[in-house]
């Protein structure tokens, strides 16, 4: 909804909320519904108010915990029945530095100060392992705000008595935690506080009257901020930006001006501020995030633009450049269908409002944020936070690399009469093993964010994945592919659920990223899965397809490995069965698997 | 601005924040006569009055403060 993505309106959003709540929740069906418990340290009605419509606008429908006021260790640390019963999938701690009771005081020795600190961080510390231990979900913990006011003035920074001192060394050790612990997450309010402003944030009239630990007008975006963690964590970030070139990449019109004339480079103070945008963006795909191109010019003009001398993006730096007079929502149409994702994944940037317009409206779910003017595009894209770094995998460094070998496989695919041929000649290599530690974030990651090709489409955290592993009661396969042009990482995943007594198997996943379709990774996933049934004894696998609105690719899925229907439900979602013969034979005769 | 104007803006806030088109505010209004106007809510109806007549409330109005129309002669006093 367009009045919910960032820059919004806060305070329209406050007066409204139940207005847009409403309108959110009529609008679609096919929302993921969450619990979430808010554990707060200081009132958390209007955080939860606001969090959920920005959830809600990221297709995610959370059903709230919240703690009585300020009891947010209590919560945890005490035996809670509610809470287990409530069996959240993710705890937000909402603390402040209004929760920080024993400051050291200016008298202090450093030993004393050191001991407070260690006495504030265990007080942290054992919630958070309790967590870890009772609730096996995802934490986000709010890192500490400065204070309003200073002590000691500016030296508040720099002696250890001073607040600003002991905060800064705290949150250090707060980091030092999320760093050793995967599944914990800091929301850093000290950031956010500084950008809001500090004496605006702090207001004391909402303390005091009301024990808010921040203004109300700084409610939405507080809320925002956090709601980007938590759409991160379950799979919901962005994935690529579609990127006009005139004014949006460099100053001027590359056709009217001559490459000579643009601006862009340490000439001129225009120059600098496209500079620096460039600069951003280089930096965004080297986390992952996958640029493109898409303006009305010519292809030339367009080439010569990005081989300016003074640029820092360059044409290699993009995965797809459609340079021509077409339509732009045609496109980036063309864009989301050529690199296999869904619109829903793509932020189109633009300086023209009227290209946005029609992007948004006539791409249904492209994002196309208003980005103002060049000296605030680079504000307007990272505080709108659609590629919320959770954990930063090999994967996401490497992406660019793997959809740009991929229009080359493509490219390669023309030169062949038979599509087997092809196949060999990208000398494709798989691993494909039970569930190993190291690439439990990237299995976590696709479970929860691979809606086409997902014949169960259930969406798993982390310490679900660590569980299925370390349960005999299941048969867990990840698969990872490599050909001539590149690593894939893992592209696919697959849990089956053992059911001994009956010889079965119960496949209750089963998904593949959709950059390696067509490309008999299904088969391997088979032939392993099929291997390590004989090995046990099951005799038999079922298969189950329930439809969503993206996944109908899969929906013959399971015909087509040669499994027999066998139900078919009202709701068309499908059960099959597959006999594992005792001499099976494998299925893949174009993938090389590495033995295990 | 009237006290008639007051009103007529702050019938709008009201409607908005509670959102109920049937709501109409005056002098005597209080929190027992709107169903949703909780402790909560009030937090949010104070800030959405600041923002419409371009004003702070100070803490001691907001503590002492008995019905809405008490609420408007404060409004006409700092606008």
């Amino acid at each position: 909804m367009k009045e919910l993505e960032y820059p919004f309106d806060s305070e329209y959003l406050l007066k409204k909320s139940k207005k847009i709540k409403r309108e959110l929740t009529e609008s679609r069906t096919d929302f993921v519904q969450k619990k979430i418990a808010v554990l707060g340290g200081s009132t958390t009605h209007d955080i939860i108010r606001m969090l959920e419509l920005f959830l809600l606008d990221q297709g995610i429908q959370p059903e709230f915990y919240e703690s009585e006021y300020a009891q947010y260790w209590q919560d945890v640390m005490f035996d809670n029945p509610e809470l287990a019963g409530f069996g959240p999938d993710l705890i937000y701690i909402h603390t402040s530095n209004r929760n920080l009771t024993n400051y050291p005081s200016p008298s202090d020795s450093p030993e004393q100060v050191d001991d407070l600190l260690g006495e504030q961080y265990e007080h942290f510390r054992v919630m958070w392992d309790k967590i870890a231990d009772q609730y096996r979900c995802p934490v986000i913990q709010n890192n500490f705000e400065y204070p309003f006011y200073r002590i000691l003035g500016n030296q508040e920074a720099v002696y250890l008595q001073g607040r600003i001192n002991f905060i800064n060394r705290l949150n250090e050790m707060f980091y030092q935690y999320a760093r050793g612990h995967g599944n914990f997450y800091i929301n850093d309010i000290n950031y956010i506080s500084a950008a809001y402003g500090l004496d605006k944030w702090a207001d004391p009239f909402y303390w005091h009257m009301y024990k808010y630990a921040m203004c109300m007008q700084a409610v939405p975006e507080f809320a925002y901020n956090l709601s980007n963690i938590i759409k991160a964590v379950f799979g919901k970030n962005k994935k690529a930006l579609v990127l006009d070139l005139d004014n949006t990449l460099w100053g001027g019109v590359i056709g009217d001006d001559g490459v000579e004339n643009i601006e862009i480079g340490q000439e001129t103070s225009m120059g600098q501020v496209f500079s620096e945008f460039q600069t951003y963006l280089k930096a965004q795909k080297d986390i992952g995030v996958m640029l493109n191109v898409n303006s009305k010019n010519e292809y030339d003009n367009a080439i010569a633009g990005l081989n300016h001398p003074e640029g820092i993006l360059r044409p290699e730096d993009f995965i797809l450049i459609k340079a021509n007079w077409e339509l732009k929502s045609r496109n980036t149409a063309a864009i989301a269908s050529e690199m296999n994702i869904l619109p829903d994944s793509l932020v189109f940037v633009d300086d023209n409002p009227a290209e946005r317009d029609i992007v948004a409206t006539q791409v249904p779910g492209v994002t196309a944020p208003d980005i103002g003017t060049p000296e605030q595009y680079i504000r307007v894209l990272d505080h709108a936070g659609y590629f919320e770094v959770v954990s930063l995998s090999e994967d996401d460094r490497k992406r660019n690399e793997m959809y740009k070998a991929n229009m080359e496989r493509q490219k390669q695919l023309q030169n062949f009469g038979d599509y087997r041929e092809y196949l060999l000649s990208l000398e494709m290599k798989a691993e494909i093993r039970p569930f190993a530690a190291v690439y439990m974030a990237r299995i976590a990651q696709l479970s929860n964010k691979s809606n086409q090709f997902n014949l169960t489409t259930r969406r798993y955290t982390q310490s679900d994945i660590e569980r299925f592993a370390a349960d005999d009661g299941y048969i867990t396969r990840y698969g990872k592919l490599e050909d001539k042009f590149g690593d894939n990482g893992v592209v696919s995943v697959v849990i089956g659920r053992k059911d001994l007594p009956n010889k079965t198997l119960h496949l209750e996943l089963w998904l593949m990223s959709c950059r390696v379709l067509k490309r008999d990774m299904e088969y391997a996933m088979l032939d392993s899965m099929a291997e390590a049934c004989q090995e046990c004894g099951i005799e038999t696998m079922t298969g189950y397809y329930y439809p969503t609105a993206k996944n109908g690719m899969v929906k013959e899925f399971y015909g087509a490995m040669g499994f027999e229907k066998i139900e078919e439900k009202e709701d068309e979602s499908t059960v099959w069965r597959f006999d594992i013969p005792a001499d099976y034979q494998r299925k893949n005769t174009v993938i090389k698997v590495a033995k295990q | 601005m009237s006290r008639e104007e007051v009103f007529t803006r702050l019938n709008e806030v009201f409607r908005d924040v509670f959102d109920d088109e049937s709501i109409t505010v005056n002098d005597s209004t209080t929190a027992d006569d709107i169903e949703d106007w909780d402790s909560l809510e009030h937090i949010n109806l104070i800030a959405a009055v600041e923002q419409e007549f371009g004003m702070k409330f100070t803490m001691g109005q907001v503590v002492s403060m008995k019905n809405v129309g008490e609420m408007a002669d404060i409004i006409i006093s700092r606008i």
